[in-house]
């Protein structure tokens, strides 16, 4: 048993029903008990969708249990094939109809229905939501067309033929971070250097229009988490290159035209920004001055985290102290990315583990999923949500992509806000006993004047909210002077537990046992800031 | 405003269905019990899914100290690779190393540990004894299999009632049973004050380790009609069950009242006066909502079985139509008296064909359907009105002060609507 505060990723039958939730003809029937319909809310309530989700729930109860299940998996997929008329039914199973062993998808291919039915392999116990979409797409992809397989050196025959290159663009789902808005943008970019599209999918795509994949010259592979094997068994199969930059950042944005470029073989003008990419300014502007050296945490999906880090590195000028994803299926990009940073990779599903880490490094700025907002209050540090899992509050009302020029306008924006103001920070340093402005408070931009307390440990937020792990066993006989301690609560409260942590290693390293006010400023001049 | 229904449901013609259900499961119970008993921790015994569901409902609030987790199980403990039962000594470890304030541990089992039959009333005699004197730890199910969104409370008090302590018999106490919010509890407590009955306790309790206690003496006035399995569980310790309609409206909360100065010997005379100035509040602030609410169809699908007792405030009270009602469990011996308020012939519907019962709806398009948040927005963008039925858990509704609360909270979406110019 693995003890779960909270999961980063839902079981792998909700991927499937993103999948099937995004297009538009496809129907998920799904064997699973009574209360499993609550996965339906995340549609209509969190992306606010007006529609139900395309997905029959056999709904089983325990005095069913005794009796034929098989009948009532049968029953289902016949009502919804009446009633919904889909072109496509996928079928799967909840994690509770995995251990009853109904085997619905042989139930459903044996009712010869006129119509595609692909049985998906859902195994509930060992994967997770993003790798149920991934393969969901993959299995319909690849239901679809497997029958049109060219032979090769044929491909040619099944593109377009029209003067334009098209591209089709991969990944984005229902329920997928900002997905909405990162396709209007990556399609307007595309079209600003001459690519169009072919097939946007699954987000918004009909079973027709997949049959259509072949005629694009290239696939772009926006969000690998759901789309990698889809593409790569179409590069296979139907020769199309694939498109692996993501464009999140100005950087990244830059090198996914240059990508593109040379895959459509199209000559790249030298002002492909255009005067709308503020961030460049932004960033360079003298109010963002304070920013730089800001030591943030990134932890999320791979695409969203790697992304992250070089915004943050690059064109910020933060220093990124924590890098971490929950998709194992994708370490090895984190890792890479890790390396270029300096920084441990952090590859775990585990909640705790990852507030144990954020509690470690002392960020000023923790950019992750919702689960790290739940991190950050308890820290009483700054947060902005950059990838999925997210609530209903990034699934917002205005355009707000995270891809693309515009993207990097909404990152910069949302990144800082958390922050306290350049002003502010300066004076609370300054003067440190004003009643209405004190380090306890939260940045005045933000409205509320409450201070964030865990219960667990009161008082506890400003400065070590977790035990200080950096000091090993030697912690017992390391101890501060009074006067040191006083000293401490001079430094700013967001590089406080930073300054504990250096003195007390500075410190042991010396074997020094007693920290003073000099070793405190020793210890300062000794890692700088 | 003279009334010239005939009244009287017979319970013989509900309508029983069944297929596919769109409702919550117990474990969603979780959501306002962790509310309620502050000292307790919730830990699910369960899968990813379940996970996911508690997340989801409750993870847009951001907890600094979590209330409730799920043991997820792997895929060795399936295989019995792992022995399930060190296992969760492991993670009940865990948990109560990272919250030490913990007193109470509830052990929730879900689908998942249902079908591998998973003993958790063993493991929690066990983890009982292991904490002794700093933790106590209950088991309950809140899977779907069992329980049905709100039933998730009933199971949950079922397994606190062999722990409560024993009222003697020369003494006698009114337990008042179901979730109230605070405030509600409170003017619950000043009026039986004024009655002059008492002691009055209530279950849950506030902290888990204040336990009320029962015995011969208790009189069970239910706050709640989904809590059928700890009634009977309270009356076989002894307790009375008290006839009456639920605290509802100006009428339910005043013949739930009877009932409790019925059972002291109290005169009508003296509950007239006790409750005259409330009621007399409570009509002034319905007035206002049954203007907007009088003449209105309404349909109910099933989510709490709260559906009754409201169905027959809002017609009585209200004015408003009843087109169907259902519920998705329907105790008949609670409900017998809410049942006899009910105008004769309403549509009764005890269990969910979702797809038959949406082609009703869509068919007798009422002006308000109250249902869950999977299906609003998708009738909503039909043209039709919806009141979300899990607010009406979430929010003050018993007792006079709140009447008229919960009439507007129908109003609402009506007023809303009419607001709306684009």
């Amino acid at each position: 048993m693995q003890l779960t505060l909270w999961s980063y990723e839902g079981p792998p039958h909700i991927g499937a029903m993103r999948i099937a939730s995004s297009m538009d003809g496809v129907h998920l029937v799904l064997h699973a008990p009574q209360g499993d319909t609550y996965a339906d809310l995340l549609f209509t309530m969190i992306e606010r969708r007006g529609q139900r989700p395309p997905v029959s729930y056999t709904s089983f109860q325990a005095r069913e249990l005794g009796s034929d299940t098989a009948a009532l998996v049968k029953n289902t997929i016949q009502e919804t094939f009446d009633r919904f008329a889909p072109r496509v039914i996928l079928i799967g199973e909840s994690c509770t109809a995995e251990l009853i062993q109904d085997q619905p998808g042989a139930l459903a291919l044996g009712m010869k229905l006129p119509i595609p039915v692909l049985a998906l392999e859902l195994p509930a116990y060992t994967r997770k939501e993003n790798w149920g979409a991934n393969e969901t797409f993959y299995q319909l992809v690849r239901g679809l067309l497997k029958n049109r397989v060219p032979t090769p050196g044929t491909e040619q025959e099944l593109r377009h033929g029209g003067n334009r290159p098209l591209a089709n663009l991969l990944g984005a789902t229902a329920l997928g971070f900002r997905c909405r808005d990162d396709v209007v943008e990556v399609t307007r970019l595309l079209d600003s250097i001459g690519v169009g599209i072919n097939v946007v999918a699954p987000l918004g795509a009909t079973p027709e229009e997949l049959l259509r994949l072949p005629a694009a010259d290239f696939n772009i592979c926006l969000y690998p988490e759901i789309a990698d094997q889809t593409c790569d068994w179409l590069k296979r199969h139907f020769a199309q290159p694939v498109i692996k930059t993501v464009p999140i950042g100005i950087g990244a944005t830059r090198d996914f035209i240059a990508e593109v470029g040379r895959v459509a073989g199209i000559e790249i003008g030298e002002t492909a920004a255009p005067s709308s990419a503020r961030l460049s300014w932004y960033s360079r502007s003298v109010d963002s001055t304070y920013l730089t050296g800001k030591r943030v945490f990134i932890f999320g999906d791979a695409t969203h985290a790697v992304a992250a880090a070089r915004i943050a590195s690059e064109e910020l000028g933060f220093t990124v102290v924590g890098l971490g994803t929950y998709a194992r299926e994708f370490a090895r990009d984190v890792r890479e990315a890790a390396k270029r940073y300096d920084v441990e990779p952090l590859i775990t599903d585990d909640y705790l583990e990852v507030e144990a880490r954020v509690a470690e490094a002392h960020p000023e700025l923790v950019l992750g999923t919702q689960m790290e907002r739940h991190i950050a209050k308890r820290l009483g540090v700054p947060c902005a949500v950059i990838s999925a899992p997210a609530h209903i509050q990034d699934f917002p009302a205005r355009y707000a992509p995270q891809m693309g020029f515009e993207g990097a306008n909404v990152i910069f924006d949302t990144w800082v806000h958390p922050l306290m103001m350049g002003l502010e920070e300066h004076l609370i340093t300054m003067f440190r006993e004003d009643f209405e402005f004190h380090e306890g408070a939260a940045p005045s931009h933000l409205g509320g004047s409450k201070t964030v307390q865990s219960d667990a440990k009161p008082a506890a937020v400003t400065d070590d909210p977790v035990a200080s792990t950096a000091v090993g066993t030697d912690a017992a006989v390391l101890t501060w002077a009074a006067d040191a301690e006083l000293e401490l609560k001079k430094i700013p409260f967001f590089v406080r537990g930073k300054a504990r942590r250096n003195t007390e290693r500075f410190a042991q390293e010396r074997g020094i046992l007693t920290i003073t006010v000099e070793t405190l400023y020793d210890a300062k001049a000794h890692f700088g800031r | 405003m003279t009334d010239t229904r005939k009244f009287g449901c017979d319970s013989a013609s509900v309508i029983h269905e069944r297929g596919q259900r769109q409702v919550f499961c117990g474990l969603a119970g979780i959501v306002w019990l962790h509310r309620k008993i502050q000292d307790a921790f919730f830990l699910v015994v369960g899968s990813r899914t379940c996970a996911h569901l508690l997340q989801s409902a409750a993870g847009v609030m951001i907890f600094a100290e979590p209330r409730f987790a799920t043991a997820i199980l792997q895929e060795r403990d399936l295989a019995g690779m792992a022995d399930c039962n060190q296992e969760l000594d492991r993670v009940a470890a865990e948990v109560l190393d990272r919250r030490p304030d913990i007193k109470t541990l509830f052990l929730v089992a879900s689908c998942p540990s249902e079908v591998i039959k998973l003993d958790l009333n063993k493991a929690a005699e066990r983890l009982s004894a292991q904490y002794r004197g700093r933790v106590r730890v209950f088991d309950y199910s809140g899977s779907g299999l069992d329980t049905t969104f709100t039933q998730g409370e009933d199971t949950c008090l079922l397994s606190l009632v062999p722990e409560l302590p024993q009222l003697p018999d020369s003494e006698r106490s009114l337990l008042i049973l179901g979730t109230l919010p605070d405030v509600v509890e409170d003017q619950f407590t000043r009026l039986f004050n004024e009655l002059g009955i008492g002691p009055v306790h209530f279950l849950p309790p506030r902290q888990s380790t204040a336990f009320p206690p029962v015995g011969r003496g208790t009189s069970l006035l239910l706050a709640q009609p989904f809590l059928g399995e700890t009634a009977r569980a309270l009356q076989k310790r002894g307790a009375t069950l008290l006839t009456a309609p639920f605290p509802f409206g100006v009428e339910g909360t005043l013949g739930w009242l009877q009932a409790a100065t019925d059972a002291w010997g109290i005169s009508r005379a003296r509950l007239d006066a006790v409750t005259a100035p409330a009621i007399a509040r409570a009509q002034r602030g319905l007035e206002r909502q049954r203007e907007i609410l009088a003449g209105k169809r309404i349909t109910f699908l099933p989510d709490s079985q709260l559906e009754i007792p409201l169905a027959r405030f809002l017609t009585r009270e209200c004015g408003m139509e009843l087109v169907e009602v259902a519920t998705p469990f329907l105790e008949q011996q609670l409900l017998a008296p809410e049942l006899a308020l009910l105008p004769t012939g309403v549509r009764l519907t005890e269990g969910q064909n979702l797809e038959a019962q949406l082609n009703r709806v869509r068919a007798e398009r009422p002006d308000l359907t109250v249902c869950g948040l999977g299906l609003a927005n998708p009738l909503e963008a039909e043209g039709l009105r919806t009141k979300w039925s899990i607010e009406l858990v979430f929010t003050p509704v018993h007792g006079f002060d709140q009447a008229a609360d919960l009439a507007e909270l129908f109003a609402r979406p009506l007023v809303r609507s009419s607001l709306l110019r684009v």
